[in-house]
């Protein structure tokens, strides 16, 4: 499939959007003026964007605590996000959920869980309900390498193996589970072998190129088209930030840090695919730039120009009446 | 009218709603070949075939979360969790899941689900196959909570969650599947936070659900050899509660024993003994008194067994107390 340069430049725009989504955050974070847990996801941009290129606009994601990027990479609008990291009425779930409980159902992202794991179950259930119905859609559910060492990571798993839904479960493998690293928390080195005692294609990707991700990812999603099931990828990647606000970092070392982000790191890489293979001119990739940032700055004063939820309004949402 | 067994108007009211509906289907461990382990769900794989009648693998937290998912997506599962006691394995997806995710959204989704599971003791099965765990659900905000005790209102009932669009647990008394009763063969429903008066009476308001409500009925019939008539309450659903009619019971008689098989502590008569002394505080004549299951894991021994619960017994002496 021939690239039209739109897309590849909407690739680069989306991965500038959650940098700078992330980068903003985590400065209204050390302002306070957003509270309470937000994971950032600045350095694994490649994985999300990569991955919701292979889609279409029926399929649907499920998402994580870290999910800024998932949700942007499906369409996500910057406004009502920041809104819903402030708290604010405005926000994709009126302020009920902030950073880790995202949802745009009927932009076909199913949310944001913060309980690790949680949303495997969703996104299989989510292809059940697909498969029963005889849809050709495809569900494609976004998942840590600590996940991976979850009980339902193996129900889920075996549950769709064993009844071929269309499912593509992406691991997005940053090495550390909060502190702890992949190698002292899973047995094996790579997770993405474990696809075979599910009865499902799987493999490792680079998940700092977003070409690369979304070529596995497309590989995948015809695949659960075709009725043939689900697959698990692994998209290896690295999350600049720590794991949250509070995290000094002692787990790793500077140099990774800075190796990573100098050597690996998504954005960077794609620019120079662009220019090196004369996509887009510097110019150009200027032009996209300056619209982020303007973005991440109208999103971020219709965040805090909105109001609160009223009071009046705790119970609402709570049951169907 | 013609009578059923519990079982088969469980059965029926599966049936029915996956003739209506086919978005309705019916998932769990053991429900298609082998009928379910209650057998309540017997019959329904020969109907609807494999599809819509779906055996799992022993995977109950999965069970839960991808009925979630697929009630998310506009289906309607009926899962069903092999004893209630297994509602352990598959807590974090009903509670973490299930019951916050319309509200954690902001009200941006529905999940309209029906979890069934069978609880309670009289088989002689011990600790971790006959517990009542209802009061776990009744503290997590986002989850509704029926118990039926009669197959009338099993069918009534579980026809209404089918069609609702809340996450709903549906618990069924593993003593009630063998009982019988009347149920009609035209088409009902009953509504959810609806008590039920079975049985009027002027002297004591007796409060039960599931199960206990036979054995109560049976402590009526004692109490009324003693000249007492004993109001029996079935709250047939503890979520949405209906303090209606508890409340205007309560101004009648002014004396209530609230029975559950339940262990006593922090259980749902602890949470309707509160709100009655919110409510009607002024109207009763005596301490509401309580008669639960005790506070320890279900033994299997039949004597044991038997002195963990509430018994006809048990209840009537309680409201002969109150009488004093």
């Amino acid at each position: 499939m021939a690239d039209d340069k739109a897309a590849l430049l909407g690739y680069l725009r989306q991965m500038l959007e959650i940098r700078g989504f992330e980068d903003k955050v985590y400065e209204l974070l050390s302002r306070n003026v957003i509270i309470g847990a937000s994971h950032l996801s600045a350095g694994q941009e490649a994985v999300p964007v990569g991955a919701c290129a292979a889609l279409g606009p029926d399929d649907v994601i499920t998402s994580t605590h870290r999910g800024h990027g998932h949700c942007i990479a499906k369409g996500g609008r910057l406004p009502e996000m920041m809104a819903e990291l402030c708290g604010k009425s405005t926000g994709y779930s009126r302020g009920r959920g902030g950073s880790m409980h995202i949802a745009d159902v009927a932009g076909g992202n199913l949310g944001a869980t913060g309980i690790v794991g949680g949303n495997i179950p969703v996104a299989t259930g989510a292809g059940l309900a697909i498969k029963m119905r005889g849809e050709q859609r495809v569900v494609l559910c976004f998942f840590g390498d600590g996940a991976c060492n979850n009980g339902v990571f193996h129900e889920s798993l075996n549950m769709a193996g064993l009844w071929t839904l269309p499912v593509v479960y992406i691991i997005e493998n940053n090495l550390y589970g909060m502190s702890v690293s992949t190698k002292r928390a899973c047995a094996i080195e790579s997770m993405a072998d474990r696809a075979t005692s599910y009865n499902m294609p799987g493999g490792v990707v680079d998940g700092q190129r977003v070409l690369v991700v979304r070529e596995a990812v497309r590989t995948a999603v015809a695949h659960a088209r075709a009725g043939k099931g689900p697959t698990l990828i692994e998209a290896r990647t690295y999350r600049y930030y720590g794991h949250s606000r509070s995290d000094p970092r002692k787990y790793r070392t500077r140099e990774e840090e800075d190796h990573y982000r100098t050597e690996r790191d998504p954005i960077t890489l794609f620019k120079r695919h662009l220019l090196d293979e004369k996509i887009a001119s510097a110019g150009e990739i200027e032009a996209v730039e300056k619209a982020v940032a303007d973005a991440i700055e109208e999103a971020t004063k219709f965040a805090l120009d909105s109001p609160y939820p009223d009071e009046s309004e705790l119970y609402d949402f709570l049951y169907v009446e | 009218m013609p009578e059923q067994f519990f079982w088969e108007a469980v059965r029926d009211a599966l049936a029915e709603e996956m003739r209506r509906d086919p978005a309705v289907f019916v998932m769990g461990e053991d429900v298609a070949i082998y009928g379910g382990a209650y057998g309540a769900t017997r019959g329904l794989y020969e109907e609807f075939g494999d599809e819509r009648v779906r055996d799992t693998p022993i995977s109950e937290n999965t069970i839960a979360g991808a009925a979630a998912g697929a009630a998310m997506m506009g289906m309607r599962p009926v899962a069903e969790i092999m004893y209630a006691d297994f509602l352990t394995l598959a807590m974090d997806q009903l509670v973490n899941t299930a019951a916050k995710n319309r509200y954690m959204f902001g009200g941006r989704t529905t999940v309209p689900m029906v979890l069934r599971t069978e609880g309670g003791t009289g088989r002689g099965i011990a600790a971790q196959h006959s517990q009542s765990t209802e009061a776990w659900f009744n503290h997590a905000p986002g989850i509704l909570l029926v118990m039926p005790a009669t197959p009338y209102d099993a069918k009534g009932l579980l026809k209404t969650c089918i069609r609702d669009d809340n996450p709903i647990l549906f618990i069924e008394h593993k003593m009630l599947y063998g009982t019988k009763g009347e149920v009609p063969d035209e088409e009902y429903t009953i509504p959810l936070g609806v008590a039920d008066v079975k049985r009027a009476g002027d002297d004591v308001t007796i409060i039960a659900y599931s199960k206990v409500v036979l054995d109560t009925l049976e402590a009526a019939e004692m109490l009324a050899e003693e000249g007492i008539t004993a109001e029996v309450i079935d709250l047939r659903t503890i979520k949405p509660l209906d303090m209606h009619t508890i409340v205007k019971s309560v101004r009648k008689t002014g004396r209530v024993v609230c029975v559950s098989e339940a262990c006593r502590t922090n259980g749902v008569p602890s949470e309707i003994i509160a709100r009655i002394q919110e409510e009607a505080f002024d109207w009763l004549d005596a301490p509401v008194a309580r008669v639960c299951g005790e506070d320890v894991p279900i033994p299997m021994s039949p004597p044991l067994e038997a002195a963990a619960v509430p018994s006809p017994e048990r209840i009537a002496a309680a409201a002969m107390r109150l009488m004093e």
